[in-house]
């Protein structure tokens, strides 16, 4: 199944979060992740969620959250027309014989090492969802002990933005 | 001018123009009950909270204005659950007041709390829980608009009780902007010359109506299309009355309790036009498979019913009432003549069974409903419950006009019927009010009889007594190898004896030759009555 990205403008209020997730597990929808956080104005709210299905499932999504009475807009990301990244924290263990060669996984990935102890790095790495993945991928050979992500967030490309008045981009 | 958050409530309810509310008050809901004494705002108290939300459910399809109920914090509000639920499958507009328990006291589990907007989230159109007092005058008007306008249904605000209590400066606001609300009636111009286009070029056109024909308040020019361009047309359970029974160009009711020709015609059909409905699997299970044979023509006001269950040919999302003026001026008659011959003939080849008068051991129920449509009236309203009773009543009895005939179509809500009769005659107590019940779901509301008896309401309840869950009977005599089990009430009361205990009259026929009198009798008057019919478990719903 295809993977599709909605952004959600939502009114910034108490419960809007649980509806929109309640609306998901009720009508059978799958997420696959969901990230929220405030815009611009701080009445409202973004939402960037990646669900799970067809086409006809991806519509049936847009048209229940449309219903919400507090979701203001919803629009779906074209892949290639949006910019998509997701920030994640990885907490490996580190010897003194696997330290560097960590190091400079790192620095390949561009990422960061944000938190240093005696026998653990935490990194800091952002990108889309197959970069992150990649990492972690290379990190599991020196044992991960924690990890943690975001999940993906987007904004379309060059001048479109979602405005918030119903209908119109 | 200040107010308390109650005051504020009561005074925002006047502005609305409610004239009725059916409630159950409690401790956390005191102070409106308080403020409401002081007004002309009539409230009605039923005998449960269930009671209350289909009550008002029945006086919003009644009067076609958004109905409105109250009750208390905690089992007040979880009472009226199934009444929410029922309202808002049914689209039917209804504004919820509950207490809630004081604002410090939220999310500490104390006496008579319950997160009612987290559990009514799935069945109601918007929910508010108001924290700042200020906001009742806002929320109240939003919330009127967001019952009554699009595509209605049940709204419900949780007023905790320190809110209600608070002295605020009362402002009603003139209008209503909500961001992310902003319902779109006008049909899309091109769409609506496609529908004319599609109507002309077809040999064998049907219209399934629903309910939101009745919302629009759209019944004349759904019959002036269907004259127009002679073209039949299926009604769901939700959409009885939006075309006279007895018109020649109506069918009946489809699904898979439905008429035969009415089943027959949307499974061979070039065209099916689906007004205001839903393609719910009880009208249209077969939807996919109609599909096939036929292009789809969608008009519904909710964007997200077009395409959900079926695919569509041509949508259009908008007031199905607006639609269908605007198409009035542009379609033309198509080449239906052979069409409308084979329905006839269909017709005529599969009437419904038992309608008329057969002598039998007990009480047709197909008979005494049909007799019970000839003679109560055009103007009387019927309710029914679920089960064979509400199968019977809406294939049989013969509704003349919108607005007279209300079911729990999409919940099939045992325990509708009484009370919805009580909001129907609160809201018209010059109509005749029948409820059609069977002697299970009776009994899930039968404490609404001290809601009558204290409101003097002269309703007529039939009770067809088949002594046990006839419906789901049949289902185990069908689909289980006849192993019934837990479908039997054999120790029914005595209905007749129980009318007497309200003070109101009560009879029991046991075969069709007493139909007509006892009918008679219960119409005479407008004084409450119960007429318990003894019908056979055996009888098939179809
Ligand atoms: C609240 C509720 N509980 C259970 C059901 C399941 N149910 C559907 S029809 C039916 C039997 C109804 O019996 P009765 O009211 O006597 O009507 P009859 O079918 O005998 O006419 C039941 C139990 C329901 N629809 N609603």
């Amino acid at each position: 199944m295809a993977k599709h990205t909605l952004s959600v403008l939502v009114e910034n209020h108490p419960g809007v979060l649980s509806r929109v997730s309640g609306l998901f597990s009720r009508r059978g929808f799958n997420i696959e992740s969901l990230a929220v956080g405030i815009t611009e104005n701080p009445e409202i709210s973004r939402m960037t969620i990646v669900v799970d299905g067809d086409d006809h499932t991806v519509e049936q999504v847009s048209k229940q959250l449309n219903k919400l009475i507090d979701v203001i807009k919803v629009k779906e990301l074209d892949d290639a027309e949006s910019v998509r990244r997701e920030l994640a924290l990885i907490k490996v263990t580190a010897t003194a014989s696997t330290r560097s060669e960590i190091v400079q996984l790192v620095e390949i990935f561009r990422a960061k090492i944000i938190d240093v102890s005696k026998n653990t790095l935490t990194i800091e790495i952002s990108g889309d969802s197959e970069k992150v993945s990649a990492l972690e991928d290379m990190l599991r050979q020196f044992g991960i002990k924690e990890i943690v992500r975001t999940g993906i967030i987007a904004l379309e490309r060059g001048n479109k933005v979602i405005k918030n008045n119903n209908g119109e981009e | 001018m200040e107010l308390t958050g109650a005051q504020a409530i009561v005074k925002a309810l006047e502005m609305e123009n409610v004239k009725v509310i059916f409630g159950y008050p409690g401790a956390a809901i005191c102070p409106f009950y308080d403020a409401l004494m002081d007004s002309n705002i009539k409230h009605v108290l039923t005998r449960h909270e269930q009671g209350a939300v289909h009550a008002a459910n029945g006086y919003a399809r009644v009067t076609g204005t958004t109905g409105v109920c109250v009750a208390t914090s905690g089992p007040g509000a979880t009472n009226t659950i199934t009444g929410i639920a029922t309202a808002y499958m049914d689209s039917i507009p209804v504004v919820v007041i509950t207490g809630q328990v004081s604002t410090e006291q939220i999310g500490k589990d104390v006496f008579q709390e319950a997160d009612i907007t987290g559990a009514t989230a799935p069945f109601c159109k918007h929910n508010y829980l108001v924290k700042q007092a200020e906001e009742l005058p806002r929320i109240v008007r939003e919330a009127f608009h967001i019952a009554s306008t699009g595509r209605p249904g049940p709204v419900l605000i949780d007023v905790p009780i320190d809110v209600q209590t608070r002295k605020i400066k009362f402002n009603y606001p003139d209008t209503v902007d909500i961001q992310g609300y902003k319902p779109n009636y006008k049909g899309h111009p091109i769409q609506i010359r496609k529908i004319a286009e599609a109507l002309r070029k077809a040999k064998a056109p049907v219209i399934c109506a629903g309910g939101g024909i009745i919302n629009a308040n759209a019944s004349e020019d759904l019959v002036m299309l269907a004259e127009k361009c002679s073209i039949p047309v299926t009604t769901t359970l939700m959409g009885i009355g939006c075309i006279p029974s007895s018109h020649p160009l109506n069918l009946g009711m489809l699904g898979s309790h439905g008429v035969f020709a009415a089943n027959y015609a949307i499974h061979h059909a070039d065209l099916v036009v689906i007004m205001g409905a839903r393609v719910g699997d009880r009208a249209m299970g077969t939807a996919s498979k109609i599909a096939e044979k036929a292009d789809i023509i969608h008009i519904d006001i909710d964007p997200a019913e077009i395409g959900k269950n079926v695919e569509v040919s041509i949508p259009v999302v908008g007031d199905v009432g607006l639609i269908l003026r605007e198409l009035l001026d542009l379609v033309t008659r198509g080449d239906v003549d052979r069409w409308i011959e084979t329905l006839e003939r269909v017709k005529r080849e599969h009437p419904l069974k038992h309608a008329d008068y057969t002598d039998s051991e007990t009480v047709k129920p197909q008979y005494l409903i049909s007799t019970l449509s000839e003679m109560a009236g055009d103007d009387a309203i019927v309710t029914t419950e679920v089960g064979q009773n509400q199968i019977w009543a809406a294939n049989y009895y013969k509704v003349k006009h919108p607005r007279k005939f209300f079911t729990s179509g999409g919940m099939g809500t045992m325990g509708y019927g009484l009370p919805a009769a009580v909001g129907a005659k609160i809201a018209s107590p010059h109509s005749t009010v029948i409820t059609i019940s069977g002697d299970g779901s009776f009994q899930m509301s039968m404490q609404e009889l001290g809601t009558m008896r204290q409101n003097n309401l002269g309703i007529k309840i039939v009770i067809l007594n088949n002594s046990g869950l006839g419906m789901v009977r049949e289902l185990q005599k069908n689909k289980y190898r006849r192993r019934y089990y837990q479908v039997s009430m054999e120790n029914n009361p005595d209905f007749v004896r129980l009318a007497e205990a309200y003070g109101f009259r009560g009879e029991r026929i046991t075969c069709n030759s007493e139909v007509r009198e006892a009918l008679e009798r219960m119409l005479a008057d407008d004084s409450p009555y119960i007429l318990e019919c003894i019908v056979d478990p055996e009888e098939p719903t179809l």
